[in-house]
């Protein structure tokens, strides 16, 4: 009797740790950094309550917050598909039953494992520099060395591409759904004519949906909060057309001090991954398909 | 055509457009490796891997070692370390204990935690950065390596991730497990280092692995907690070997990148067993 009244209670001791956490580390932050957006906070001196002034300042007066909004936009908007054409194309090909599958499964899973280290943004500077090996490989085929760091047009194609290159754990998300397609489905559609290229469409995909929704979420939530490839390759530049919110927000808090100003900042940012997201998940209701 | 040649006709396609995906992907990192054995005047220009015959070196691999200084490159792996082995374990252990309670135990509010598990894993990371910084700044955190594990304790921080993966994960332990140990007198805790631990053993590595190895690339969180040259760590000596502001020696760039990545490419090979299943699992196959 004693011990059964005592194992009622080792659950609740269990998660204690994790309940401090979730108060301290997520609810607290979360409130308070609302606290904070209506705030003027500077580095020294008290905090004053100033209302949404932060807000209104930011949408009528702040032009770097525009660039930052495109820049952001355009890396993001461009960027997913980018990494979830290319994931799904690798696992539809490394479905097949092949000799080394798992081999070249590893290796594409390199670049993603590697991709967030600053020795990967030292080495992409490098790759894209004037003389550097892309723009050798680009002139065998008679491409004019192209300014890949310092042109404006092709600054954020240049981070998307670093971006692009670490595709391997959405890779394999795609790939372990892949697996899951039972093959019967594949024979019957044989036995009726369906062409290979039907058969993708008719059934892979559809299959693959809800995989596809989770991947689409994350990527996107990830883009949004890009920092060190922006700060460290292009440093936002040239004339913003790197400088992603995420970099906006740091300069704006840890470099200028702003705290309030870059609370304000976050919750924009916030809101619009937010409605995305909604956006995405309210719309999966016409094309995800779950087989239940 | 027949049947046969048809079928190899497509394999050979089929590797074909694999092993180039394959050379765009692993062609920088051999890029970097070589160009960390050449001169400066070898590295541009060129798409070979090897410098010039007769002309490698390894003077880049001794100037990078002596990063700083009055510091050698070991010197900011160890403060790394001083950091990432406690975030490793702490990470683990609360993770695991977390994951147990929520998937095999019924308490009240268990529905409640799951879902706050969940929300907190979509919350961008983003949204916690500036009430934490001053937070840790009130309580004198700033300019420790606690400050960049100080939630993993309380399962907070990136956790809610491995949280999630260990749920899943528990899902296809069968539940005759824990009560046979329950029924040969364990407590949950000795329930839970006996019995489901030796299980989510694969799980665990992975989670220890993908923790360690986010924590080598993490760059904001040292950026924005530690102050002191005393301090740094490996991704911020990095950073700054661009910021100098004398003529840059690429060699010993590479050499230093090189060698960050080193210890990394050597634990993915060892664990990549276990976590490319892990990663490919993690998008709630059940």
């Amino acid at each position: 009797m004693r011990a059964g009244r005592k194992r009622n209670f080792a659950p609740y001791l269990m998660l204690i740790p994790w309940v401090i956490g979730f108060i301290i580390f997520k609810i607290y932050p979360i409130v308070i950094s609302f606290v904070y957006s209506l705030m003027e906070y500077p580095i020294l001196g008290d905090p004053e309550f100033i209302g949404f002034d932060n807000y209104v300042h930011i949408f009528t007066n702040d032009d770097v917050f525009a660039s930052s909004i495109a820049a952001t936009l355009k890396y993001v908007l461009i960027g997913t598909p980018c990494v979830l054409v290319t994931s799904f194309f690798v696992a539809y090909i490394l479905n097949f039953k092949l000799k080394g599958v798992n081999l070249f499964r590893t290796a594409y899973y390199i670049p993603s494992i590697l991709g967030g280290n600053v020795a990967v943004s030292i080495l992409w500077i490098q790759l894209f520099d004037i003389n550097g090996p892309v723009n050798m490989l680009l002139g065998i085929f008679g491409v004019n060395p192209i300014f890949w760091l310092t042109d404006e047009s092709f600054a954020v194609i240049t981070l998307i591409l670093l971006k692009t290159w670490q595709f391997g754990s959405t890779m394999l998300i795609f790939l372990a759904a892949l697996q899951n397609v039972s093959q019967s489905l594949y024979e019957a559609a044989n036995l009726d004519g369906a062409t290979k290229l039907q058969q993708l469409f008719r059934i892979t995909l559809p299959i693959i949906t809800p995989m596809l929704l989770f991947n689409m979420v994350n990527v996107l939530v990830k883009a949004f909060q890009e920092f060190n490839s922006a700060y460290l390759i292009t440093k936002g530049g040239p004339n913003y057309t790197t400088y992603f919110l995420n970099v906006y927000i740091y300069d704006q808090a840890f470099m200028n001090g702003n705290y309030g100003y870059a609370s304000a900042l976050t919750w924009i940012l916030l809101m619009i991954i937010g409605a995305l997201t909604a956006l995405v998940f309210s719309s999966s209701k016409y094309w995800v398909y779950y087989n239940d | 055509m027949n049947r046969v040649s048809r079928f190899s006709l497509n394999a050979a396609f089929r590797y074909g457009v694999l092993i180039v995906i394959g050379v765009f992907l692993i062609y920088p990192l051999l890029w970097m490796v070589g160009s960390s054995f050449k001169e400066n005047l070898d590295i541009f220009g060129t798409l070979a891997i090897l410098p010039p015959k007769g002309r490698g070196t390894l003077e880049n691999f001794k100037s990078a070692w002596q990063i700083k200084s009055d510091h050698t490159l070991p010197f900011y792996f160890g403060n790394t370390m001083k950091f990432l082995i406690p975030k490793t374990i702490f990470t683990i252990v609360s993770s695991t204990i977390t994951a147990y309670v929520v998937a095999r135990k019924k308490f009240v509010g268990k529905k409640f935690v799951f879902t706050a598990i969940i929300i907190t894993l979509l919350m961008p990371e983003l949204a916690f950065r500036i009430p934490l910084y001053l937070l840790f700044r009130d309580v004198g955190l700033l300019n420790t390596f606690a400050a960049l594990y100080v939630q993993d304790i309380f399962a907070a921080g990136t956790c809610s991730f491995f949280i999630f993966m260990e749920i899943q994960f528990m899902r296809s332990i069968p539940r005759e497990l824990d009560e046979a140990s329950v029924i040969d007198g364990c407590s949950d805790l000795q329930t839970l280092i006996y019995v489901i631990v030796p299980i989510l053993k694969p799980i665990i590595i992975t989670v220890g692995l993908l923790c360690f190895m986010w924590g080598m690339n993490d760059f904001q969180g040292p950026l924005i907690y530690l102050r002191t040259p005393d301090k740094m760590v490996m991704s911020m000596i990095l950073k700054q070997q661009l910021d100098g502001d004398t003529m840059v020696v690429y060699g010993k760039l590479f050499a230093a990148s090189f060698m960050a990545l080193l210890p990394m490419i050597a634990i993915f090979f060892a664990g990549s067993r276990y976590f490319v299943d892990g990663v490919a699992n993690s998008g709630g196959k059940e």
